[in-house]
C-alpha cells in the first residue's frame, strides 16, 4: 500500500518533469565510443545519445561546455551508508541482511556521489565463510531508505573466505587474564571450505524437502509444509540461481577451492571480491564464469596481500575474466574514475577497457547492465559530468544526474556552504541557550 | 670515507665506463627550481650534475649519451612521511620497527632498523619516488627520522641524512569514554610539563657536557637531544588541529626550538602564527576523509591550497608504505582543487630537501647536486604516465619490483 502510493509519487514526478538534453559534451558512452554531442534525457531514461539530437520541445539543456560525460559509476564492494557490517557470531549468518541496516542519512553517501558514484554494492562484512545478504543502492542523497534501494536489483550475498571468517578461530594475540577464550570454528582454510560444503549440503536437502512438498502439494495430497529456515532459504536461492554470490577472496588455493565447491554443488559465484591473486588463477576464473572486483594497488597490509599486485586488474582482463575495479573504502570510493586509470598504467590497458572496469563490467557483475553502465538509449539516466577527462588525476566531478535528476552539482555545494555555516552557527547558539544554568556538580547534562 | 671516494673518482681522466656518467640528450628537462627547458642535455660527471644547457652542449668525449627524445627529466620525488624499510606487512607485528616502548626516546635512529631489502622499497621507487624520510612512532620523542634515498646494499649507502629530524608526538587533548575534560585537561598539562622538563634536563646536560663536571655521565638520549637545542636539526612536531597547532607553537616558542610541524590538518587562527614564525609544514595524505560529517566534502582536498594562501612552505608525506607510490597523485588531488600546479610539484621535490636540510645535495636539477633523477613519458603527477628510467646519485636504478616479476610470471602462464 504504502509502496504503490510511494510509486504514484514517483512516477508523478517523472512525467512532471520536462526532459533534459546535456549538449556539447565529451561523451564517453563506455560501449558505443566516445564523440562530441549530446544526451536526450526523458522520465530518467536516456533516450537519445549522439553527435546530432533532436532536442524535444521544452527540454532543459545543459551547456557542458566540452566538458566530458560519462555513465554514473558503479562501485560493487562498499559498506557505506550499513550501521553495521559484520554478523561475527556463527560463521554461516546468510540469515541476516544489510536491507534491514542502511541508514539513508549517512554522508557517506553524499561523498560517494560527489566522486560520482551513482550505484554501490552494499556488502556485509568479511568475519563469515558464509556472510549476510546484500543490498544494491542508488545514491540517491535526500531520498529514504525504501528510496535509495536499487528497485528491482536482484539480491546478492557475501561469503568470505581466508585470514578474516578463520580469524575467530584463532587464540587471540592479546588475552584478559582469567577470561575465557572462545574459539568459533573454523580456523583454518580447510576449515572455511568444510562450511561451506556443510551448509550447501544442507540446503540442497532443505531444496528437495520444499521440491518434494510442493509436488505432493501440487498432486491434490494434505501436507505440512516443511518447517521454514531462514538461514537456509537464501542458499536454496543461490543453487536456485535467484541470488548472487559475492565472495571476499585473496590467495589463489582459496579462490579454486570456492570455485570447484560452486561447481560441485552446481551453482556460479557471480564475482569473486578482492581477489587479490586473482591472477594466479585467472584461466580458472573465466572457465567457471566468475567476475572478479579487485583493488587497483591495495597491498601488503596483512600476509594474504603480500602477493597483491597492481597489474592484477590488467592480467586478468587479458585472461578473459569480466573485472571491476572497487572501493571497500568510503574515502576511496570517491576517486574511482583515477583508480581506473592504474590499470593504464599497470598493464596497459586502453581508455575504454578502464573506464568500464568501473562502469559497464561492475554493471554486469551485478546483472544490471540492462539499466546501468553505458550511456546508451533506453539506460537509466545516471551521469556523470567531468570537468577534465575522467582519467585525469585533474579531473573533478561537476554534476552527477541519477534517474535523470540532478544530485550533485558542484557550483550549488559551493555557493551552499555559506548558508549551511549559517545554519549550524544558529543550532549551536540554539543549543547554548538551551543548557541548563550551571548549578554545581559535575556531569549535568539536559534530559 | 665516501667524499675521499668521490674525490679519487673525479680525479681519474673521464674514460666513459663509470655508470654515473652519462649525458641525456634531446629531453625536456624540468628542473623545478626555474622554467622547463626543451630539447636540452644534462651532463652528469660523477654521479652530479655537471652541466645543463641546450641542443648544442657539448659533452666529453666518449660520455655515454642517452637519447632522451619524447621524456621529461624531473628531480626524484621526495616522500616527506614514510615507513619505509621499518614496517613490511603492517598487520604483522613481527614485521614492525616502527614504535619503541617509552615517551622520551630520541637517541632512537631510524635508518639503523631500515630493511634494504624491503619488497616496499622497488615498489616505491618504481614511481618516482628516489628518496624518502622513515620515521619513527610512539610516545612523545619517538626518535630521529632519517632521510633515505631508496637504493643500496646497505641502510648505510641509502642514508641521505641520519638526522633529518627528532619526531615528537605533541601531546593531544582529548576527552574520551568515561574520561572528563577536566581530567583530560591534567593529563595533558603533566605531560606538556614531563616535556618542558625533559628539555630542561637536556640543557642541563648540554652545560654540563660543556664544562665537564667531575661526575659528568654520558647520557646517550640527551646527548642526542643536544643538535636539537644547536637548532641543527628541526624538531618534527605533529599536531593535527587548532589547538594543538597553536600550543606547540606557543611550547617551542617558549623553549627556543626550530620546529617543522607534521600532520597538520586544521590549523584554523593558528595559520598566521605559522606563517609569522615561518614554520614548515609537512602535510598529510590528501586523499582522506572530511575531518567531521558536516565539513564539505572536498575539505580534504583543499587543505594544501589554504597553506599555499596563507604563504607557508609545505611538503607532502604519505604517512605509511603501502600507498607511497601514489605520492604524486596526493599532490596532484590538491591541484584539482585549486593549488597551483608548480607549487605542487614543489612539495614533492625542491620543498621537502629545504625543510630536511639537503636541498644542498638534492631536490633539484640543478648544476653541482647529485643526479637524482627520474625519466618519465609525462607529467608524473597524471596515473597514466610511466617512469622509464631513474638515477639516484648518478647510478641507473632497476625499475623492477616483486610486483613487475609477478606480473611477468603469470601473464606467462600457459
Amino acid at each position: 500500500m504504502k509502496l504503490a502510493s510511494l510509486l504514484l509519487l514517483g512516477c508523478g514526478a517523472l512525467l512532471a518533469a520536462p526532459p533534459i538534453v546535456i549538449q556539447n559534451a565529451n561523451v564517453l558512452t563506455i560501449t558505443k565510443g566516445s564523440f562530441k554531442g549530446a544526451v536526450v534525457i526523458k522520465d530518467g531514461k536516456i533516450v537519445e545519445a549522439g553527435e546530432k539530437v533532436i532536442i524535444p520541445p521544452g527540454a532543459q539543456v545543459i551547456d557542458a561546455g566540452g566538458q566530458y560525460l560519462m555513465p554514473g559509476i558503479i562501485d560493487c564492494h562498499s559498506h557505506i551508508a550499513a550501521d553495521s557490517i559484520n554478523e561475527g557470531s556463527v560463521s554461516v549468518s546468510s540469515m541476516v541482511g544489510i536491507e534491514d541496516v542502511l541508514d539513508p542519512t549517512a554522508i557517506s553517501i553524499y561523498r560517494a556521489l560527489a566522486g560520482g558514484v551513482t550505484t554501490a554494492n552494499i556488502l556485509h562484512g568479511s568475519a563469515n565463510s558464509i556472510g549476510g545478504k546484500c543490498s544494491v543502492i542508488k545514491t540517491r542523497w535526500g531520498k529514504g531508505a525504501q528510496g535509495i534501494l536499487f528497485e528491482g536489483a536482484k539480491p546478492g550475498i557475501k561469503f568470505a573466505l581466508g585470514e578474516n571468517p578463520k580469524r575467530q578461530g584463532n587464540t587471540p594475540n592479546v588475552r584478559i587474564p582469567g577470561a575465557p577464550i572462545s574459539l568459533r570454528y573454523p580456523a583454518t582454510r580447510m576449515g572455511v571450505e568444510d562450511v561451506i560444503r556443510q551448509a550447501f549440503t544442507e540446503a540442497k536437502q532443505y531444496q528437495k524437502q520444499w521440491k518434494d512438498y510442493e509436488a505432493r502439494k501440487a498432486s491434490g495430497a494434505a501436507v505440512i509444509p516443511p518447517r521454514r529456515d531462514l538461514k537456509l532459504e537464501p542458499l536454496v536461492e543461490i543453487l536456485d540461481g535467484k541470488r548472487l554470490v559475492h565472495a571476499h577472496s585473496y590467495r589463489a588455493d582459496e579462490i579454486l577451492m570456492l570455485l570447484r565447491v560452486a561447481d560441485d554443488f552446481g551453482f556460479k559465484i557471480k564475482t569473486l571480491q578482492h581477489v587479490l591473486e586473482g591472477y594466479k588463477v585467472a584461466k580458472e576464473i573465466a572457465a567457471h564464469g566468475a567476475g572478479a572486483s579487485t583493488f587497483s594497488d591495495w597491498w601488503a597490509y596483512k600476509v594474504e596481500a603480500y602477493d597483491a599486485i597492481p597489474y592484477n586488474a590488467a592480467i586478468m582482463v587479458r585472461k578473459g575474466v569480466l573485472v571491476s575495479l572497487n572501493s571497500d573504502d568510503a574515502e576511496l570510493m570517491r576517486r574511482l574514475n583515477t583508480e581506473a586509470a592504474k590499470t593504464m598504467k599497470y598493464g596497459g590497458l586502453t581508455e575504454e577497457e578502464a573506464l568500464s572496469l568501473i562502469t559497464i563490467n561492475p554493471a554486469k557483475q551485478l546483472d544490471l547492465d540492462n539499466r546501468i553502465g553505458s550511456i546508451e538509449a533506453g539506460k537509466d539516466a545516471d551521469l556523470v559530468l567531468f570537468d577534465k577527462h575522467p582519467l585525469s588525476s585533474f579531473a573533478k566531478v561537476q554534476k552527477v544526474l541519477i534517474d535523470g535528476t540532478v544530485y550533485f552539482d558542484r557550483d550549488t555545494d559551493l555557493s551552499d556552504r555559506n548558508r549551511r555555516q549559517l545554519e549550524k552557527q544558529k543550532l549551536l547558539d540554539k543549543e547554548k541557550q538551551n543548557q541548563p544554568k550551571k548549578q554545581g556538580g559535575p556531569g549535568r547534562r539536559p534530559a | 670515507m665516501r667524499r675521499i671516494l668521490l674525490a679519487v673518482l673525479a680525479a681519474l681522466p673521464l674514460m666513459g665506463a663509470a655508470d654515473d656518467t652519462f649525458a641525456i640528450r634531446a629531453a625536456t628537462v624540468h628542473p623545478v627550481s626555474g622554467p622547463k627547458l626543451e630539447n636540452a642535455t644534462l651532463l652528469v660527471v660523477n654521479g652530479t650534475i655537471a652541466e645543463i644547457g641546450n641542443a648544442k652542449l657539448a659533452v666529453p668525449k666518449g660520455t655515454r649519451v642517452i637519447d632522451g627524445k619524447g621524456l621529461h627529466v624531473y628531480p626524484g620525488i621526495i616522500d616527506s612521511s614514510t615507513q619505509v624499510g621499518l614496517s613490511e606487512i603492517s598487520s604483522v607485528r613481527e614485521t614492525s620497527d616502527v614504535s619503541e616502548l617509552g615517551d622520551f626516546k630520541p637517541q632512537l635512529r631510524a635508518a639503523v632498523a631500515i630493511n634494504p631489502s624491503s619488497e616496499h622499497i622497488p615498489v616505491i621507487r618504481a614511481n618516482g619516488t628516489t628518496t624518502a624520510l622513515a620515521v619513527p612512532g610512539g610516545g612523545l620523542i619517538a626518535g630521529q627520522a632519517s632521510m633515505m634515498h631508496l637504493d643500496g646494499w646497505t641502510w648505510e649507502d641509502m642514508t641521505v641524512r641520519r638526522d633529518a629530524a627528532m619526531v615528537l608526538n605533541f601531546p593531544t587533548l582529548s576527552a574520551s569514554g568515561d574520561r572528563s575534560f577536566a581530567d583530560a585537561r591534567r593529563n595533558y598539562d603533566q605531560q606538556i610539563r614531563n616535556l618542558s622538563a625533559y628539555l630542561e634536563s637536556a640543557r642541563r646536560y648540554q652545560k654540563a657536557k660543556a664544562a665537564p663536571v667531575p661526575d659528568f655521565r654520558i647520557d646517550l638520549a640527551l646527548d642526542a637531544m643536544l643538535p636539537v637545542l644547536e637548532g641543527k636539526v628541526p624538531l618534527l612536531v605533529g599536531a593535527e588541529r587548532e589547538r594543538a597547532v597553536r600550543d606547540a607553537i606557543a611550547w617551542a616558542d617558549r623553549e627556543k626550538l626550530k620546529i617543522v610541524l607534521f600532520n597538520v590538518r586544521r590549523p584554523g587562527k593558528a595559520m598566521t602564527e605559522i606563517k609569522s614564525r615561518n614554520i614548515p609544514v609537512i602535510l598529510g595524505p590528501t586523499q582522506e576523509l572530511p575531518l567531521e560529517e558536516d565539513d564539505p566534502y572536498d575539505e580534504a582536498f583543499t587543505v594544501p591550497l589554504e597553506f599555499h594562501k596563507a604563504g607557508v612552505k609545505f611538503a607532502f608525506g604519505t604517512f605509511g608504505n603501502q600507498f607511497a607510490r601514489n605520492l604524486p597523485y596526493q599532490a596532484a588531488t590538491a591541484v584539482a582543487f585549486g593549488l597551483p600546479y608548480e607549487e605542487a610539484l614543489k612539495a614533492i621535490t625542491i620543498n621537502p630537501a629545504e625543510i630536511f636540510g639537503i636541498s644542498a645535495i638534492t631536490g633539484s636539477v640543478e648544476k653541482g647536486k647529485w643526479a637524482d633523477l627520474i625519466l618519465t613519458d609525462g607529467d608524473p603527477l597524471e596515473v597514466k604516465t610511466q617512469v622509464k628510467r631513474m638515477f639516484i646519485k648518478g647510478k641507473e636504478v632497476d625499475l623492477d619490483s616483486r610486483h613487475t616479476r609477478l606480473y611477468k610470471k603469470y601473464m606467462a602462464r600457459p
